[in-house]
């Protein structure tokens, strides 16, 4: 019996039902993980041992007659960018090549403390800079779709591993789409949920005010499986929201009839691909018949978000990136005195993208241009966000392709930094406005995933698992990647 | 031509907290380096800070006591630099939005005979750094062999205080930073030790030509680790400046070390390499809004502060106004005060011990009055004895050294070596009548209307009974017989 390839909820019935053990399908992920990594370079760190031995702690609980949660004993990858006690952590950067963290990520820890069997962590664009993931200062990694495209990013590391059975789920950070973007692009589900409802206590900041931790799946219920698990109010972070997190799994049930969407006429302007529209097209058909009215709608100045997120993300990294200068941890190049070990370990730990957006960001936020560029970018950004609560006050969500394109050739935009930006024109404008977002399998273009996001308002994360669950349901969509 | 100076202070003063500004780190003085530290204020990759509330608490009740506004909108910025110091390269500080302004504290030049009134432009809260001991070269970073770095103090809450230019002479520098530090220790907020480097100053100076309204370029002086270094710096910058501008040169706007052995200000860094902080709101924390009933609470539950004390002290003992302004100069002074007064002893006698005899004593030996031998008993045993007419004045002061040296109390040192002062009548008369066989020459200048001539007939009674004739008795009687 293959176990890599089934979800979360399958394998939890099989394990309380003592069909198969934690350790059985521990063993089969990471058989399968021998198979393709070859190939697919998803990882940048596995931790077997530590794996078995939890996935042998969660079998002991059950052979001694425990409850155990949705989770306990299903094998999860997580993005590198989220330190992990013990485990390096090198956000996928030659600067945290040999950093080892002494503490763990608030929402790691949460899914550790539920009995999940860590197998990795998962390679990244550089610092979560990238769409392709072609930016990690390692490897690539291949779309398990096609080895010569990009998976996405800068979670691709995790959505590959998702779709290829080389975990049953993983954890990615979402800035400006790097959850949804990648999900897309490898057909699985991703969601970045509203900001502040899962603390970002241990993620390695790129852009403080736009990061979210998020699940990739391969289902919709896992989705909302995962979320449950990950929300919740974290002391340690000042910008995690009182929240009770609500039955995501029972949110799937509701009947969408009578839902209404928007779609934004501003994101159907821009260069969607052929392809990619013709399967959103389809979907919105798709629920038309499931009742759900979608009309179009309008974000005035949805269209000056990328502009903006350009300028604050890197603005905020250019800060936060500031701490990684040779003193304490990571990388030291040991250059004549300390202004020059500064420079010489920057030079050499950080790659071509993470210096171009940390040179972007401070020139950004220097005496003298501060107001032109991030006052003015975080005006726009209110504006963004007014615009989009507008909308929610006419619908319950609103659609669109997740992104312009299904995925591109390795090495096909590493020279055009604007061209790999408009990758996540769609899911920018959320991250912006602080809203959730889900992709969710849309169907292939020449045999590879498209994706279809919806974005809720905040904290809607029930109202878009409840849309995406009839959606899937809908439209059946089971292919796999033939590797 | 005659020119004034413009004076303003800027003091940072670390707070006493248990805890740090935005972790749960121990503030403890004097421990190991790097054990007074976690990943927050290490600055590890992914942690995030959290406002320590007592440290706002503690900055309100300082607002307050200036007579400050207390903004009920107030938020944290990153001021971006980098220094080995400091763990993230950037320090978590206040910049528009500080949590206090527009307040001043009155400051009685007591030996100058007038009062003024300087402004407090600002009071706001950040984090402090880190401690760097340079080894080999002279001691500065420049020129080491290689540094260290302690981040026990890094993290450490530190209140920054601004004034206006409102002070024209070093003395009123001076006597305004006393006021400020007596000011904080009646709040008990901090230790405000400039030895233990709990207060530091800064000073801006500028001069201009009396008369006029513009102020001249100011330089920043840096160093400055006593009131009396404070004066000194002063009044050597203020000099400096003047000659310079009588000399037609034009003065540089810059920072300014103090060195204390040499006497002299010389340039640490000019103008042209001034930071650009790149100050940004940090994204980590929410901005503050402050309840007006909790600012209701803690002002009502504000302590004395000095120049009620001082009020207090005219009025219910009497005193006056240099000895109340000297006593309420420092809180430990004023306990000490009221302490010796509830023993029993005269209110005002115990004042003059104070501010004559203890004072200068602590003076040359360069000690608080709370690190000395010396208790509030002590003085009041003292005073009361003179005032029971156990012991003269004169023995008073004899003794006041070995008390001060031993801490013995004076009833026990008197008894040691003797010293209870003869009030028997009869006893004194006879000595009285030796002297006056001894000394006819006196006697007959004495008779012959020469008033000194008693004088003299007393001291020589004086040191026959070693000092411990009572005064009065010897004068009663020396007349009585020679009339």
């Amino acid at each position: 019996m293959t176990l890599y390839n089934q979800t979360i909820a399958e394998l939890h019935k099989k394990l309380v039902a003592r069909e198969v053990s934690s350790e059985e399908i521990t063993r089969d992920v990471l058989e399968r993980v021998k198979d393709v990594e070859q190939e697919l370079k998803a990882y940048l760190t596995l931790t077997e041992e530590a794996a078995l031995a939890a996935a042998r702690t969660v079998d002991a609980k059950i052979a001694a007659g425990e409850k155990i949660g949705p989770l306990a004993g299903i094998p999860v990858a997580v993005k590198d960018v989220m330190s992990t006690k013990g485990v390096r952590t090198t956000c996928a950067s030659k600067i945290l090549e040999n950093y080892v963290p002494v503490y763990t990520a608030t929402a790691v820890k949460k899914l550790l403390g539920d009995g999940a069997v860590m197998i990795g962590k998962t390679n990244m664009d550089e610092f979560a800079m990238g769409s392709s993931t072609e930016n990690s200062g390692f490897n690539p990694t291949m779309n398990p779709w096609d080895i010569e495209r990009v998976p996405g990013g800068s979670s691709g590391g995790s959505a590959a591993a998702v779709a290829a059975g080389e975990a049953i789920y993983a954890l990615g950070s979402d800035t400006g789409g790097s959850i949804r973007q990648p999900a897309a692009l490898c057909g699985v589900v991703g969601m970045k949920p509203t900001y502040g409802l899962v603390s970002r206590y241990g993620l390695v900041a790129f852009a403080s005010s736009l990061d979210q931790i998020g699940p990739f799946t391969k289902d919709v219920t896992d989705c909302a499986i995962v979320l449950k698990a990950l929300v919740g109010h974290d002391p340690a972070d000042s910008t995690s929201l009182e929240y009770e997190a609500e039955e995501y799994v029972e949110a799937l049930q509701r009947d969408v009839k009578g839902m209404r969407f928007g779609v934004p006429k501003e994101f159907m302007e821009e260069g969607v691909e052929p392809g990619v529209k013709q399967r959103f097209e389809e979907a919105i058909e798709l629920f038309a018949k499931l009742g759900v009215e979608v009309d179009e709608t309008t974000l005035p100045h949805v269209d000056y978000a990328l502009s903006a997120y350009y300028i604050i993300a890197p603005a905020e990294a250019s800060s936060n990136l500031a701490r990684f200068d040779g003193v304490r941890y990571g990388l030291r190049v040991e250059g004549e005195d300390m202004i020059d070990t500064y420079m010489k370990t920057r030079a050499a730990g950080f790659g071509d993208e993470v210096k171009r957006r940390i040179m972007l960001g401070t020139y950004a936020l220097s005496a003298g241009y501060y107001e032109a560029y991030y006052g003015q970018a975080q005006k726009v950004r209110t504006l963004v966000a007014q615009d989009f609560e507008e909308a929610f006050k006419k619908f319950d969500g609103i659609i669109s392709p997740t992104s312009p394109t299904v995925a591109f050739k390795i090495g096909e935009k590493v020279a055009d930094p604007l061209a790999m930006y408009l990758s996540d024109i769609f899911t920018i404008p959320v991250n912006l406005g602080g809203f959730p977002g889900i992709s969710v399998p849309c169907g292939l273009s020449d045999g590879l995933p498209v994706g279809l996001q919806i974005i809720g308002p905040t904290f809607g994360e029930g109202i878009i698992l409840n849309a995406a669950y009839a959606f899937e349901q809908a439209l059946g969509f089971k292919e796999r990647p033939s590797l | 031509m005659e020119y004034e100076a413009v004076i303003g202070l800027e003091i940072h003063v670390e707070l006493l907290t248990e805890s740090k500004m935005f972790c749960d780190s121990t503030t403890r003085f004097g421990e190991e380096p790097n054990t007074q530290v976690c990943p927050v204020c290490l600055g590890m990759p992914g942690t995030l800070p959290v406002i320590n509330k007592k440290a706002i608490e503690q900055t309100v009740k300082t607002g307050l006591a200036l007579n400050c506004d207390i903004a009920l909108f107030s938020q944290f910025h990153r001021k971006n630099y980098f220094y080995p110091d400091m763990p993230k390269n950037y320090q978590i500080s206040q910049y528009d939005l500080p949590l206090a302004s527009g307040g001043y504290v009155e400051v009685e030049m007591e030996e100058e005979g007038y009062t003024t009134t300087v402004g407090i432009t600002r009071v706001h809260l950040e984090e402090d750094t880190g401690k760097l001991v340079h080894v080999g070269g002279a001691g500065r970073i420049a020129g080491a062999e290689y540094s260290l770095v302690d981040f026990n103090r890094a993290g450490v809450p530190l209140m920054e205080i601004v004034t206006e230019p409102d002070m024209r002479i070093p003395v009123e520098a001076k006597a305004f930073a006393q006021k400020l530090r007596a000011i904080i220790q009646s709040l008990g907020v901090s230790d405000v030790s400039m030895e233990k480097g709990s207060m530091r100053l800064d000073v801006n100076c500028s001069v201009r030509p009396k008369g006029v309204e513009e102020f001249g370029v100011k330089t920043e002086i840096k160093n400055l680790n006593s009131f009396r270094s404070l004066e000194r710096g002063l009044a050597y910058e203020i000099k400096r400046q003047i000659e310079a501008v009588e000399a037609g040169e034009e003065i540089v706007q810059e920072t300014r070390h103090w060195d204390e052995t040499t006497g002299r200000t010389s340039t640490l860094r000019t103008k042209e390499y001034a930071h650009d902080y790149r100050y940004f709101p940090d994204p980590d924390l929410v901005p503050m809004e402050l309840d007006p009933a909790w600012i209701e609470e803690i002002t009502s539950t504000l302590p004395e502060l000095p120049d009620e004390r001082r009020r207090r002290f005219m009025e219910e003992y009497g005193l006056p106004s240099h000895d109340a302004t000297l006593l309420t100069a420092t809180k430990a002074s004023a306990d000490f005060y009221e302490e010796a007064v509830s023993l029993g002893a005269n209110a005002k006698n115990v004042s003059n011990w104070m501010i004559v005899e203890l004072a200068s004593y602590l003076n040359a030996e360069n000690l608080e009055i709370d690190e000395c031998a010396v208790t509030p008993r002590h003085i009041a045993e003292l005073v009361k004895m003179i005032d029971a007419g156990t012991i003269s004045g004169k023995i008073a002061k004899d003794i006041f050294g070995e008390m001060f040296e031993t801490g013995k109390l004076p009833s026990i040192i008197v008894e040691e070596r003797g010293l209870i002062q003869i009030s028997d009548e009869s006893e004194i008369a006879a000595i009285v009548e030796a002297v006056i066989e001894e000394n006819p020459k006196s006697v007959e200048d004495y008779r012959g209307g020469k008033q000194q001539a008693l004088g003299f007939l007393v001291g020589q009674v004086m040191r026959l009974t070693k000092g411990r004739a009572n005064p009065a008795l010897v004068n009663k009687l020396l007349k009585e017989k020679l009339s």
